[in-house]
């Protein structure tokens, strides 16, 4: 319940003008709110009378306090053997040590993975103390139901401050039911993480399609669990040659635990399945490429570049590309060296899936595009015109 | 055999903008809309509904009052009755403490329930929990990103093509299940002239905080474990350089010249 002091208030409407719900108004001469109000609190950060306050529940310290560390789920790359984590893993260590560092708690990954070989030196390597390796066959492969069943165990067991996921299909997949099974916060897709005075976890996250931000507390359970996107966190890797300590963590599991089955895999070829989200240079189109066709061109400059070619969600819509190749809000976040964008008007859901680019290189016919405004440099012109004469040049370079 | 969707109202968010000088999002004009990643679970449910005998459709949302216009949608897309979850004491629920309500709800007035399709997730909030979360809470088994949804010929498992990284995997699970649907070959459907007709003869049941079987303190913000501390715009982007007015060629050379500067090429 968002409570009014009306003693207090001075019916300045300051309030009224950052609602994000249009939740308030004036009636009667008395600020009044409506059922629209989430109660987000962007209201009560602004008001200067301090008239406007929201109850509520408050945890007991001592009961916090009994849990400690902070956890990574260290997701495998099943392509590799012996078997290596995903690079968002290390983007995690790196911000999972600093968030560790603030508490004086350990930093912990988490690795559930099948009987093969696991490397568990690049966790040392990259900030962690310690390493849990959850094994199993049925672990070989991501289930739902397996990974929630033993990282509940774990979550249970050792009883984290911090729990932290790579916000990729599979961590959104599962994050989200633990959380569910054992009564935790679990803040989704954050961009920014780190530890208040309280020693709470402050998660920041984009919300309305990116065009605000929430920062996001959970003050009564442990842990406080995230989801965190790929690409935004720098890779540590400056730990080279340190150890760590290895625990192996019982696994209890059997196969009617686990009630989905994969009766058919259809994986894309190698070229059009070729993950956007590792790739360090991405030539991305637009509706402004006019036509599927002209994407051709994109990808002619992207392999000339070393790079994929990916898009905006307007031209998967029209079917030119396939959905693993969308970046923004509701496709892929992606962090690559060199960001061509060709066409591109830049909407912030499209901009929120790639700012966090090294470079970006913005091509487009309106000069009032947003696309500019996040670019490095920016070009007013035709991308299907340019686009060719460019790759023609560095092709010319490359064979002089 | 009853399939339960659940919906969500939601702002059309490509269209918000941010206010310049107060930073804050500018509501005027901006529509309310049913969620597209609802209504391609809904055209799922729609697509099973015209492919087997005896299928009824049951659409659950949690909003406030105005939330009723994206049940009178689903009612004009073909579902057959909706279930309008509206209270103050909702107010300011997390995930948890909202897929708990609607879990509760579905139990509730749809305990005969064998099949829950909901949207990945929703263009406001995009978050994707609220689906895991219900499957959880009601004990189901889950797939996720759904673009084919299927009964298989027994009509006792869900076969779900699911969006992986890689492409597709084909998965099935038992019933009573839950699947949330990404987007996939689904075209969005415009109801006809008849289906706006139809859908005033079919009923909306209101659901309080009164009529489910949960305490007080698990509904809404009280019943939250995660809140919302500070709400602000997004950090302005780094200034750059614009150039206009180029012919293509010069264009070309002009980023040429900045990809050997920034040595993208030798």
């Amino acid at each position: 319940m968002l409570n009014i002091d009306h003693e207090k208030c001075t019916r300045c409407k300051v309030c009224i003008r950052n609602c994000p719900f249009g939740a308030l108004s004036l009636v009667g001469g008395s600020l009044h709110v409506n059922e629209l109000c989430t109660l987000c609190g962007a209201c009560v950060n602004v008001c200067r009378f301090d008239a406007l306050s929201i109850e509520r529940k408050k945890a007991s310290p001592e009961e916090l306090a009994r849990y400690k560390g902070v956890f990574v789920w260290a997701e495998q790359d099943e392509e590799t053997s012996p078997r290596k984590p995903r690079k968002v893993v290390l983007e995690l260590l790196g911000k999972g040590r600093e968030l560790a560092d603030k508490l004086g708690e350990e930093l912990v990954a988490v690795v559930l993975a099948g009987p093969g070989e696991v490397d568990t030196e690049v966790y040392g390597e990259n900030g962690a103390d310690k390493v849990i390796v959850c094994r199993h066959e049925l672990l070989d492969t991501y289930s739902t139901d397996g990974f929630t069943n033993v990282m509940c165990a774990v979550i249970t067991s050792k009883k984290p401050a911090v729990v932290l996921y790579g916000a990729t299909p599979h961590g959104r997949d599962f994050a989200p039911r633990v959380a569910a099974r054992l009564h935790l916060g679990l803040t989704a897709d954050c961009t920014g993480l780190e530890i208040n005075a309280d020693g709470q976890l402050v998660q920041t996250r984009p919300a309305f399609g990116g065009n605000i931000m929430a920062s996001i507390i959970t003050p009564f359970n442990r842990p406080q669990t995230s989801t965190v996107r790929p690409n935004v966190f720098p890779v540590p890797g400056k730990y080279i040659g340190s150890s760590i300590v290895e625990e192996i963590f019982p696994v209890t599991l059997n196969r009617a635990a686990i009630r989905t089955r994969v009766v058919e895999r259809r994986y894309l070829d190698k070229e059009s399945g070729v993950s956007i989200e590792d790739a360090r240079v991405i030539v991305a189109g637009g509706r402004g490429c006019q036509k599927a066709a002209n994407l051709e061109l994109l990808q002619e400059l992207a392999q000339k570049l070393g790079g994929v070619m990916a898009g905006s969600r307007a031209i998967v819509e029209q079917g030119w590309i396939p959905h693993t190749r969308q970046v923004g809000q509701s496709g892929t976040t992606v962090g690559p060296e060199l960001y061509i964008a060709a066409g591109i008007s830049g909407a912030i859901q499209h901009v929120v899936g790639m700012s966090s680019s090294k470079t970006v290189i913005a091509i487009n016919k309106d000069p009032e595009a947003a696309i500019f405004k996040t670019a490095d440099l920016g070009v007013v012109g035709d991308a299907v015109e340019i686009i060719p004469l460019l790759a023609a040049m560095i092709e010319e370079k490359a064979s002089s | 055999m009853k399939i339960v969707v659940c919906v969500k109202q939601v702002p059309e968010v490509t269209n918000v903008q941010v206010d310049p000088k107060t930073g804050t999002l500018i509501r005027e004009g901006v529509k309310s809309i049913l969620n597209p990643f609802c209504e391609y679970a809904l055209d799922h449910a729609v697509r099973i509904k015209n492919s087997v005998p005896d299928v009824s459709i049951t659409v659950v949302t949690m909003g406030p009052p105005q939330a009723k216009d994206v049940l009178i949608r689903s009612l004009e897309l073909g579902a057959d009755e909706g279930i309008l979850i509206t209270d103050r004491k909702f107010a300011g629920a997390d995930t948890w403490a909202t897929s708990l309500t609607l879990a509760e709800a579905i139990r509730t007035v749809v305990p005969d329930y064998e099949l829950v399709l909901v949207g990945k997730q929703a263009i406001d909030g995009d978050t994707a929990q609220v689906g895991p979360e219900i499957a959880e809470i009601l004990g189901l088994p889950q797939i996720t990103y759904g673009v084919e949804v299927a009964l298989t010929s027994t009509r006792r498992q869900v076969r779900v093509t699911q969006e992986v990284e890689k492409g597709y995997e084909v998965i099935e699970a038992s019933l009573p299940a839950l699947v949330t649907c990404s987007k996939g070959e689904v075209v969005r459907r415009a109801p006809s002239f008849k289906d706006v007709i139809n859908a005033r003869n079919k009923r909306i049941r209101v659901v309080s905080a009164n009529d489910l079987h949960l305490p007080e303190e698990q509904l809404g913000l009280q019943g939250s474990y995660t809140q919302v501390v500070k709400v602000f715009p997004p950090p302005a982007k780094k200034s750059n350089l614009l150039l206009q007015n180029l012919e293509a060629a010069d264009a070309a050379k002009e980023i040429f010249g900045f990809l050997k500067e920034k040595r993208f090429v030798e």
